[in-house]
């Protein structure tokens, strides 16, 4: 890959990150980090709906007149996330279920529409491609960090596995309840914008 | 006295600028004022200087706080020995009793309140904020005995770190962060804090050790499982003869307090009388239809349960978070105590409704005093194109 691609994949991780940088797709990741488990199948297919969907999108670039952009670049979204959704209800039924209607909101997540306006109808296939995976990881991470500390803390669980102790609720420790509730997760959030804006200063707005 | 002014004074310039503790220069002088009144001096233009600086304020507002903190110790000795069925034990022994169990809740909220505010004043290089001085007080008073201390501890962190010192610390506060950190464990460990067993000390410990009738259930509590026969007349309610969070017990004390508030003019008198007063006027709504025994329980039942009036005294009049403008201060305490009562009676969930409507109240006093002062504005326009 050229330096230009890697630029393109590794930004979003950090610098240019959908959720902590540009504020986009909150709203799911909020829904669906209460365990790491459907925030990790979340992740994967937002990646999945937003690489291809960039792909899909870059190829047809020339062809769509600009009037309609938008109804085209919504129509071949909502194909791929109602693929997604059927394989995930076809394969991980749990998991679907417990994503409810948030795998069918992937849709309206923001950062599909942002990445194809703001990079797909501009760009070649190749690095729109990237970029759509990019961006996809770039939200996953976000997703599974705050999954992360929202099992851990609030059911004492990583990954649906028993992770803190017996003899330590028996000390008289207790799960976080406030952890399961979606404020918590807004909050979590916030720290992590905090943190990475004081390791970046070039990030904080004026 | 004097030996200590010399101590401080000697050890000074290894504070200030150039100094070998130079760094520790905020902590040094948190400690130094809150030792001896400040004596820095404008030196520019023309400004009224008085000592009665914010440490001083909240100096007193302590001093309000004693009554209700004493009243509370001797009321968790007092609730253990009866619990027990133990009835000559003596006044001191009661007091010791309620002090070991307070006492710990006071230091675990004032070491981690404090340490967050050194830390974050050292980052920041400002002056060590007061503001946590009466919050390290208030928010032992608001829990029950029974909290275990690290839950103390983390929701203190928590309240000075998210509610305060990320909006920029003392005075910037949008949520009275005592509130704050009572809040945080209702929601995280909410079987810590409601229920019937926590508001005596050690009943869920030796629940086979207590005498036969005895319930350690709130006044409050009763009243939302229905057992109003079980709710204590209106002078056993006004002393405070009743379990229930440490400090919100005694309305007497709780009285005395208020009475330092106003004469020092530290609390604002609006604000009380019109939280108590939105209290009245919601409980008598409620009279009106009186759909249901809670709904016909008197104002005056109302005002004395729960920790309503020790909200209204203490927790609505946080000069930080409460309405600033003169206006504002009677429409936010009116609604105050207007949806404590409404919380109280409506959600079965949550029993008291205080704390719940002070924080909304909280986040709704900046845009209260917006519109006061925009309409005031307006008034003054008007008044000026009348003339013209």
């Amino acid at each position: 890959m050229s330096s230009d691609n890697i630029k393109l994949l590794k930004n979003p991780f950090n610098l240019s990150n959908p959720i902590t940088v540009q504020v986009l797709g909150i709203c799911s990741a909020l829904a669906v980090t209460v365990q790491m488990k459907p925030a990790l199948i979340m992740a994967l297919s937002v990646t999945i709906v937003t690489g291809f969907s960039n792909l899909i999108i870059s190829l047809l670039r020339n062809t769509i007149p600009s009037r309609i952009r938008i109804i085209v670049q919504l129509v071949v979204i909502a194909a791929l996330v109602i693929i997604v959704d059927q394989l995930l209800k076809a394969y991980v039924y749990d998991v679907s279920k417990k994503l409810s209607v948030f795998v069918g909101l992937i849709i309206t997540n923001c950062i599909l529409m942002g990445r194809l306006e703001a990079f797909a109808m501009s760009n070649k296939p190749i690095p729109s491609f990237i970029d759509g995976i990019g961006n996809g990881i770039g939200y996953g991470l976000i997703l599974v960090l705050v999954a992360f500390l929202r099992e851990l803390f609030g059911s004492g669980k990583i990954y649906g596995y028993q992770v803190v102790p017996q003899f330590l609720y028996d000390l008289g420790y207790e799960n976080n309840g406030l952890m399961i509730l979606p404020p918590m997760a807004l909050i979590i959030i916030g720290i992590i914008i905090w943190v990475q804006r004081s390791y970046n200063p070039n990030l904080i707005e004026k | 006295m004097k030996q200590l002014r010399k101590i401080i004074d000697n050890i000074k310039p290894n504070f200030q600028e150039g100094g070998k503790f130079e760094k520790l220069r905020s902590t040094f002088d948190a400690f130094e004022t809150f030792l001896y009144v400040s004596n820095k001096v404008t030196n520019k233009g023309s400004h009224i200087r008085d000592s009665i600086d914010l440490k001083r304020t909240m100096s007193i507002v302590i001093m309000s706080l004693i009554p209700a903190l004493l009243f509370g110790i001797w009321n968790v000795g007092y609730f253990h020995f009866l619990s027990l069925g133990e009835d000559n034990v003596s006044f001191f022994e009661v007091f010791f009793n309620g002090f070991i169990k307070v006492f710990p809740i006071i230091v675990v909220s004032y070491v981690s309140g404090l340490a967050v505010e050194f830390v974050a004043a050292q980052i920041r290089g400002h002056e060590v904020n007061e503001g946590f001085l009466v919050s390290g007080m208030l928010i032992p008073l608001v829990m029950p005995v029974d909290v275990p201390l690290w839950m103390v501890s983390i929701a203190t962190i928590f309240a000075v770190i998210i509610g305060k010192e990320v909006f920029g610390g003392t005075g910037m506060n949008i949520f009275n962060p005592a509130l704050l950190s009572r809040a945080f464990i209702f929601f995280a460990y909410p079987s810590k804090i409601t229920g019937d067993l926590i508001w005596v000390s050690e009943l869920s410990k030796n629940k086979l050790a207590v005498v036969d009738g005895f319930s350690g259930a709130t006044p409050l509590g009763n009243a939302a499982h229905g057992a109003f026969d079980k709710i204590p007349d209106l002078w056993t309610l006004f002393w405070g003869f009743v379990p229930g969070s440490i400090g919100e017990t005694s309305k007497f004390a709780i009285l005395i307090g208020a009475f330092i508030l106003i004469i020092t003019r530290i609390g604002s008198f609006k604000i009380m009388l019109s939280f108590v007063l939105g209290g009245v006027v919601m409980s008598s709504i409620f009279n009106i239809f009186a759909v249901n025994e809670f709904m016909q329980l008197s104002p005056l039942y109302h005002i004395l349960l729960g920790s309503f009036l020790f909200g209204a005294v203490f927790m609505a009049t946080d000069p930080v978070t409460a309405a600033q403008t003169s206006i504002g201060k009677y429409i936010y305490g009116f609604l105050g105590g207007f949806f404590a009562i409404m919380i109280r009676v409506f959600n079965p969930a949550y029993p008291e409704g205080t704390m719940l409507s002070i924080l909304l109240m909280n986040t709704f006093a900046p845009l209260i005093d917006y519109y006061v002062i925009q309409s005031n504005i307006n008034r003054r326009l008007n008044r000026v194109k009348n003339i013209n």
